[in-house]
């Protein structure tokens, strides 16, 4: 049983076409990177699996997105519900205009939960579970905003993870931050995959060939290579694979 | 703990979502009705009033009968006086601030000032117009002293309109032309400006707009009750649309015969913005980008 | 040669750039001297008009009276010297028409050439007297006492209860009905225009789709553009008949008619501004709230209006500033009596329409037009209190986003 499959994708922006016939199927459980070249439709196949390119004006799908063997982009789909299942950390770190609890506690609020002990605990569990507890223990009624980059982007992750997804999305979410930050960020997610299915797009090759599992090289809207990420980058059966890893083009 | 049922909150979620919608779109159309009622409001009322001989008679019978023609040429005085004064050390102010002066604290203390003189309500213009130009220069009550009133009420606007517009252009332009050999000012005149121009000239529309309307600053330093005559030289007193609008309206001799008029004067006026709007939107939709009025 | 002549020029003319652009911060200080120069004068004045007297019999005890004393006496509301620390004895007004009561046109002269010492007599032979006349007729062997009268002090200006700066003999000079006034009917005004300008703003930037704001936008320019008069003119003819008639009113020049007025004045203003803020709301936010199951609405009231609410405080402030002084629409619709408000249903007066409504009777370099150009003091620190806060809270802004 895969996680998430999706089977002939399309996209559209407008008339231009952004997706073309994408075939690929994520196992539970594991890191999958998506690769490849600035504007070769990584991002938005990932900001496919929660529906966020429904914000977009005159898009189009054409396809079908299967998530534990369910289409999400069927009629009648609770799009609040399956963003709950389907968490989502973005490129630069973004917390809310609110404090390091709030922030946390978001995702938990707006869908309906108020009891308040059941929060506090949440909110304690996840800020444990990326790491930042220690860090962040005593002012967790400060703003948000106080904090580094770096610890912004785990607070971020916690967010993400308090509602209790089993799928993380993640848009390049060490690219804001300094090799530090980014090395913690990374054994996070090592972590995490434990629990959850996590789908990162990345710039970076050396980041790709650490965290996942699997990986997908995107070229011009179409998915050339998709294989374990050893063999990917060990012994890509596409040439321009071997070209876009070995940095000759990117 | 138990997790709230997911139907039941969804659905929760969208109807507190589609009442709070709803209510911000009523209050929306709300606002468009209210002007909506106001412009109107002037439009019928005024509209059979207005017609050839109302725009260029001289007011008749305790000004309940008769034209607006001196009030018109008055106001016409005003803002060609104020812009005269305004467009050109304007433009050149924000040339300055956008093309000359380093950041540090000469550019803050003067876009402080500016900032400041934006914030004065129009009533202080009128006050300091008056014991400027009025007592102090001896300019009297006149069309010199008014347009300069207004003139320094409009700098703001026009400083900052032009600095948008300055800022609008892009470096590579300028970075071009310098490294041609030109010089700043050579840059600027042939280059920046020319680039700049549309935006400018918005932004100068919408100034004549706001101060064709403007009447506390003028009330002391030109503004005449009835004026039966032209005004021959800029000594003179004259009318004002927007003052003959107040004088009519609560003062005239005979506020319930003049009300036709009044009616009249203040569909002049505000022909006169919406063209000023019209002009401004048409050159901004014409020439693809935004200035700003506020 | 020529470099020469293009050197020279390029400094002549970045000279008159910045001549041009120090001419703002140079009007600024000039409104400053001029306007505080003036206002200041009226601390320097006394409420009695140059060139009268008041005058007591010697006998009496009282050597100093207030402003308010004057005009209670004057006014008949103060009747016993008791009451102003004198002696237990009922006040004779007289003022200079009364000198006919006393003597006959004969004893006066044809030409009042007699009058000086009619006045001194009659003020001689009445110890409860207080005369109000003019210097010019004071006697030069006038035997009474010339009543000595304080300068305007700033407790009496900004602590009075009463604006009547042409009453004779003594000019009352207290700011704090028009003060209150101002703050009445722009608070009622901002009360208004708020929660209609900021629903716009939100439906502006957040719900309604790009061709609608499309639409909006420049109407709500147009809302700005209209002048104050047009506005003025608009309330006393729509709004002050409808308040009057809804309420049952007397008048319908109130401090209601006036709020609403000057609130959609304000809606532009508070519009623009806090739209501007919530569009700058960055979209990755947005994005979070979303990703994380919020609705649109949750997302507005829980992400772009905290993330926005200096920018909507900024417009709200700029909003009770435009509010505060704005002028002809006020004065227009508010009836203007110089009393302190007791409800929203009454007339008042605000600070800029009380300038605008009697600079025209001021005689130049007097004390009520010191008066009011004292009263454009006060308006021009407020607004530049407003100003300045306004530019606080958005620099404060500039620093949490970095």
């Amino acid at each position: 049983m895969y996680k998430i499959e999706s089977k002939n994708v399309d996209f559209f922006y407008g008339a231009s076409q952004a997706l073309k016939n994408i075939n690929l199927a994520i196992k539970p459980n594991t890191v999958t990177a998506l690769i490849g070249p600035s504007g070769c439709g990584k991002s938005t196949y990932l900001r496919l699996f929660n529906r966020m390119n429904d914000l977009i004006d005159n898009t189009k799908i054409g396809g079908q997105v299967l998530i534990d063997g369910d289409d999400i982009y069927a009629k009648g789909v609770n799009v609040d519900s399956l963003r709950k299942e389907v968490g989502m950390v973005f490129q630069k770190p973004n917390p809310f205009p609110k404090t390091i609890f709030e922030n946390v506690a978001y995702g938990l609020r707006v869908n309906g939960i108020t009891d308040k002990k059941f929060i506090e605990e949440r909110v304690e569990e996840t800020i444990k579970q990326v790491v930042l507890w220690d860090e962040v223990k005593d002012k967790l009624k400060k703003s948000a905003f106080e904090l580094s980059g770096g610890q912004q982007q785990r607070l971020c992750i916690a967010r993400a993870l308090a509602i209790q997804p089993s799928i993380v999305l993640m848009d390049e979410p060490t690219s804001a931050l300094d090799p530090i930050s980014t090395s913690k960020v990374e054994e996070l997610i090592y972590e995490l995959k434990a629990k959850y299915t996590i789908v990162i797009v990345t710039h970076n090759m050396q980041q790709a060939g650490r965290v996942s599992d699997t990986t997908a090289f995107f070229y011009m809207g179409e998915l050339v290579e998709y294989d374990n990420t050893k063999t990917i980058f060990t012994n890509p059966k596409v040439e321009r694979t071997q070209n876009y890893i070995t940095g000759r083009f990117g | 703990m138990k997790m709230p049922d997911e139907n039941k909150l969804a659905k929760q979620k969208k109807r507190n979502q589609s009442i709070a919608f709803w209510i911000f779109r009523l209050l929306s159309y709300l606002i468009v009705a209210i002007l909506f009622a106001i412009l109107s409001f002037i439009v019928f009322k005024g509209i059979g009033v207005i017609n050839w001989n109302f725009i260029t008679q001289m007011p008749e019978e305790g000004m309940t009968k008769g034209g607006i023609f001196p009030a018109i040429v008055g106001t016409l005085c005003l803002v060609a006086g104020s812009m005269l004064f305004a467009f050109p050390v304007g433009v050149l102010a924000a040339i300055y601030m956008n093309e000359y002066v380093k950041d540090g604290i000469i550019k803050k203390i003067i876009k402080q000032m500016t900032n400041n003189l934006a914030g004065i309500p129009s009533i202080v213009f009128g006050l300091f117009g008056m014991s400027l130009f009025v007592n102090k220069l001896h300019f009297g009550d006149s069309i010199l002293a008014g347009s300069l009133t207004l003139g320094l009420l409009a700098l703001p606007v026009v400083i900052r309109t032009t600095e948008e517009a300055l800022k609008a252009v892009d470096n590579t332009f300028r970075h071009a032309s310098l490294g041609l050999g030109a010089s700043k000012w050579q840059t600027t005149r042939s280059v920046v400006l020319p680039i700049a121009f549309p935006n400018i000239i918005t932004g100068l529309i919408l100034s004549i707009g706001r101060v064709s309307g403007e009447t506390a600053p003028i009330l002391f330093t030109v503004a005449a009750y009835f004026l039966p005559k032209l005004p021959t030289s800029i000594f003179d007193q004259a009318m004002a649309l927007p003052y003959h609008l107040y004088v009519l309206s609560t003062s005239g001799t005979n506020i319930a015969e003049s009300r036709p008029v009044a009616y009249g004067t203040a569909l002049v006026l505000i022909i006169i913005v919406l063209i000023a709007n019209l002009l401004a939107n048409g050159l901004r939709k014409y020439f693809g980008k935004k200035v700003k009025m506020n | 040669m020529k470099t020469f002549y293009k050197k020279f020029s390029e400094k002549f003319i970045e000279g008159l750039l910045m001549l041009s652009s120090t001419i703002t911060t140079l009007t600024v200080v000039l409104i400053v001297v001029f306007l505080f120069k003036e206002g200041l004068g009226v601390f320097n004045k006394k409420p009695v008009e140059d060139g009268f007297v008041i005058a007591l019999n010697k006998q009496n005890p009282v050597n100093k009276l207030t402003s308010a004393q004057l005009k209670n006496i004057f006014d008949q509301k103060i009747t016993n010297w008791s009451e102003v620390g004198g002696k237990k004895d009922s006040i004779i007004l007289f003022r200079m028409e009364d000198i006919t009561n006393y003597y006959s046109e004969e004893q006066i002269g044809e030409k009042f050439e007699r009058l000086p010492q009619c006045i001194g007599k009659v003020v001689d032979s009445l110890p409860n007297i207080i005369a109000f006349f003019s210097t010019k007729y004071l006697d030069k062997n006038f035997q009474g006492k010339q009543l000595d009268i304080d300068k305007i002090s700033f407790k009496e200006f900004f602590g009075g209860k009463e604006w009547f700066p042409t009453a004779q003999p003594s000019a009352q000079l207290g700011v704090l009905p028009l003060i209150l006034g101002t703050l009445w009917v722009s608070l009622g005004a901002i009360l208004l225009a708020l929660p209609l300008g900021l629903a716009a703003a939100v439906y502006m930037s957040e719900i309604a789709d790009e061709k609608v704001r499309k639409v909006m936008k420049p109407l709500i320019e147009l809302l700005a553009g209209i002048p104050s008069v047009v506005y003025g003119f608009f309330g006393l003819v729509i709004i002050v008949p409808l308040i009057q008639k809804v309420f049952d009113l007397p008048v319908g020049e109130t401090g209601l008619a006036g709020s609403i007025v000057l609130g959609i004045m304000a809606l532009p203003t508070i519009i623009t501004i806090s739209e501007d803020a919530m569009r700058n709301t960055p979209r990755a936010m947005k994005e979070a709230s979303l990703a994380l199951g919020a609705s649109k609405w949750q997302t507005i009231y829980k992400v772009v209006v905290p993330y926005s609410i200096s920018g909507i405080t900024a417009g709200a402030i700029l909003g009770i500033g435009r509010a505060i002084g704005e002028t002809m629409a006020v004065l227009m619709v508010t009836g203007n009596a110089a009393v302190i408000p007791h409800t929203i249903l009454e007339p008042v007066r605000t600070i800029p329409a009380t300038i605008a409504a009697e600079l025209g009777e001021a005689s130049n370099g007097g004390l009520h037009y010191k008066a009011l150009f004292a009263l454009g003091c006060i308006l021009f620190i407020i607004t530049l209190i407003i100003n300045l806060t306004v530019e606080y809270i958005s620099n404060r802004k500039k620093y949490n986003n970095r």
